[in-house]
């Protein structure tokens, strides 16, 4: 791809979406954007990105985007933040919620993997939790991928990375060579598309957010605008997931690690951030 | 060092999931048989069974039901690892006492997964 092609995707994708492509990732622009291509009519890629170059269908923009945005997913991914989910921040929330209810957000739901993963960690939690109800808003910046979502049909691969047999026993249907997961799980997900740079004022506020593995697509300025917007939207003593590889360090001083515990994040001045102190001074003392 | 015991009666199918078991560090024996993988219980219990289903001589669930009669018999972690891919056979398994299940064609991704979620390896960072 030409080096001017590149910059104007590059471009788009940035100010539509807030992604950001390095120049490493032209590859990846050319094996996702040749079937946009094919399925818009044009005899190649070169031929849609003239198009481009003027006043291109709306509708386009929005598949390019789709096509770009990454759904690299499974069921409990990475296994140690659900850990958490249940040992840290559930057992936080129960003793701290009167009202018995508690929001969570999944900021990046992909095809619905890990909103239903908690989904299915909440059912198996119920006995705990005897009259509670639980919301889960799962947004996503691609409508196709939010449809698969809904229909919540997985193919056997899918279902066998990181699900205990026993969950699949238990919450799915197998129909054909798919699997779907029952009404009841499915009805505990709520999904909405949502661009993470638009402003969050159409969003409540949240005792859990989940935002694993897509602030890393952005560039320090929109994480931090992204981060900082986000505490906006959760409780003072609720809980931020985000990424392996994501950090707030050095991008917003809204949220701090939670001490301990990889990857959890507590807004800045929460008692979860304190607790740790108390105990390394009686460690000192 | 965990060990590991494979049981197919196909010779592809055995190196290509001991290949996968000893890259995570368990160290493999091979049986093509449910009798062969009974007799090889009998001399040393493995840590981990991957078992196949349809076998000559002994099946895999037959197998499983006289491995938890066995004295140390409920040690080991056993997956099933078959083209068996409905719920009753996955059921059934399960009633017979095996822990996991994967459902062929499988890859190193979905066995190591497994093995995590059992117990007998740990994620990794």
């Amino acid at each position: 791809m030409k080096i001017t092609d590149f910059e104007l995707y590059k471009d788009l994708l940035k100010s539509k979406s807030g992604l950001v492509l390095s120049q490493d990732k032209s590859y990846l622009l050319e094996s996702r954007l040749n079937p946009v291509a094919k399925k818009w009519g044009y005899d190649s890629l070169d031929a849609m990105t003239m198009t481009m170059q003027g006043v291109p269908d709306p509708e386009l923009i929005t598949d390019i985007i789709e096509a770009m945005t990454t759904n690299e997913t499974s069921f409990f991914r990475d296994s140690r933040p659900f850990d958490m989910f249940k040992d840290v921040v559930l057992a936080h929330v129960k003793q701290a919620r009167p009202q018995k209810k508690i929001k969570i957000w999944c900021a990046a739901a992909s095809s619905g993997q890990e909103p239903y993963t908690l989904a299915m960690l909440l059912k198996e939690a119920a006995s705990d939790f005897p009259g509670w109800s639980f919301e889960i808003y799962a947004t996503d910046i691609s409508n196709e991928i939010l449809n698969q979502a809904r229909e919540a049909k997985y193919s056997q691969f899918e279902v066998q990375r990181g699900l205990p047999i026993q969950l699949l026993m238990k919450y799915f249907i197998q129909d054909g060579d798919k699997w779907q997961l029952n009404d009841e799980i499915r009805g505990m997900v709520k999904y909405d598309y949502f661009n993470l740079m638009e402003p969050m004022s159409k969003l409540g506020t949240y005792d859990i957010i989940f935002c694993r593995n897509v602030l890393i697509y952005f560039d320090e300025e929109t994480k931090g605008k992204i981060l900082g917007d986000m505490a906006g939207h959760i409780e003072k003593d609720g809980f931020l997931f985000l990424g392996g590889a994501e950090t707030v360090l050095g991008i917003t001083d809204a949220f701090k690690p939670v001490p301990g515990q990889r990857g959890l994040y507590a807004v800045e001045g929460s008692e979860h951030l304190e607790q740790k102190k108390e105990t390394s001074a009686q460690a000192l003392a | 060092m965990k060990s590991c015991l494979i049981v197919d009666d196909s010779r592809v199918v055995r190196k290509v999931a001991r290949r996968i078991a000893e890259d995570l560090g368990f160290q493999c024996e091979e049986a093509e048989d449910g009798q062969k993988a009974y007799e090889a219980c009998e001399s040393t219990m493995p840590d981990a069974i991957l078992l196949d289903w349809n076998m000559p001589i002994m099946s895999g669930i037959e197998f499983l039901e006289k491995l938890r009669e066995m004295e140390n018999g409920k040690g080991p972690k056993v997956i099933f690892c078959t083209t068996e891919n409905d719920m009753n056979h996955i059921q059934r398994a399960i009633q017979a006492g095996a822990d996991e299940y994967i459902m062929k064609p499988f890859d190193s991704e979905i066995i190591e997964s497994k093995f995590i979620q059992i117990g007998l390896l740990e994620q990794s960072a």
